[in-house]
């Protein structure tokens, strides 16, 4: 019977992947200079130390509202488009996972979230943003949920490089962001590697 | 009848600033209007929570329709338009136009008294098709 995870998971949780933000933070600014308006990693490290100051209050709460609270903390504090983009991650898996979290549930709730993601960015896999790791991580744990999720994150990550941006402001670009990791995919699988270590921790 | 509300969203403080004293003087002061611009730490950027604040100073009746800049300030703004719950959100419109123009087009349709509808079509018609 799966359970609920405890407060000190999610407390686990929140720390891990704050704490990958803040260390990558310059990394993710240098890839979006080379693409985009080079705020990413600002922005990110903005959002998630706002998380990581509500922490205590968020981890108290059942994991749905949690989720639901990380991602209005990253609405509110983020700026730029991936504040809305991250935040309308969090929320909608947060309303998908109920009081038990399989692996089953989990993705699930990971597919309904990425639905929200493609209304909210007007986007598609294939144009290089974090949706080109979302959905093979999605596909991943669907298909084989024993898979090495990180590595997976981390490969889909590297396949956007040869990609051509088609949303956000690397569009702009047109051929010349081609050569370049999308840094909306870089973040989201550095927080697939720190949400997979934590658990695993 | 009241006149649709005029949101102005962008990227830059002074940009959406610049942008509502353009709707004043051309426009005047019936049009309920309001900017949001700049980031949470004050930089460039959009903050959600500026512009639910925006949208609520400038709430009418007869609706709201909000004119940002780049990428970012719309998908905030369709966020904040979320966020405003099933009552409201659904009389408040993010228009696809220029946002100097699309604001004055815009209030200067909305002082004319046209609807919601009506004053998003006339700010769109500024971009190309």
């Amino acid at each position: 019977m799966p359970t609920a995870p405890p407060a000190d998971l999610i407390a686990r949780l929140i720390d891990a992947v704050a704490a990958t933000v803040t260390a990558h933070a310059d990394e993710l600014t240098a890839l979006d200079q080379a693409i985009g308006d080079g705020d990413h990693g600002l922005n990110m490290r903005r959002g998630f130390d706002a998380v990581l100051a509500e922490r205590n209050v968020i981890a108290a709460k059942p994991l749905p509202d949690a989720l639901k609270a990380i991602g209005l903390t990253l609405v509110m504090k983020v700026g730029g488009a991936s504040g809305p983009l991250y935040g309308t991650l969090f929320m909608a898996m947060g309303k998908e996972l109920g009081a038990s979290v399989t692996t089953a549930d989990v993705a699930h709730a990971l597919g309904s979230a990425i639905d929200a993601v493609k209304a909210r960015g007007k986007s598609e896999t294939g144009q290089k943003t974090m949706l080109d790791v979302l959905v093979p991580l999605h596909a991943a744990l669907v298909a084989s949920p024993h898979a090495d999720m990180a590595a997976v994150a981390a490969a889909a990550a590297e396949a956007t490089i040869p990609m051509k941006a088609i949303r956000g402001r690397a569009s702009f670009l047109g051929d010349r962001s081609i050569g370049h990791m999308d840094p909306g995919a870089r973040s989201a699988s550095l927080i697939v590697a720190a949400v997979v270590s934590a658990l695993e921790g | 009848m009241a006149n649709v509300g005029i949101v102005i969203v962008s990227h830059s403080a002074k940009v959406a600033e610049g942008a509502a004293d353009m709707v004043r003087q051309m426009v005047g002061d019936q049009v309920p209007l309001a900017f949001a611009g700049g980031s949470v730490d004050g930089g460039l950027g959009t903050d959600v929570a500026a512009i639910m604040a925006a949208i609520e100073a400038a709430w009418s009746d007869a609706g709201v329709a909000i004119l940002v800049d780049l990428g970012g300030a719309e998908t905030n703004s369709e966020m904040a338009v979320e966020l405003l719950g099933e009552e409201r959100r659904d009389h408040v419109v993010v228009c696809n136009a220029p946002i100097v123009e699309g604001a004055v087009i815009a209030a200067a349709e909305s002082s004319g008294g046209s609807p919601l509808a009506i004053v998003k079509q006339v700010a769109e018609e500024l971009s190309p098709q």
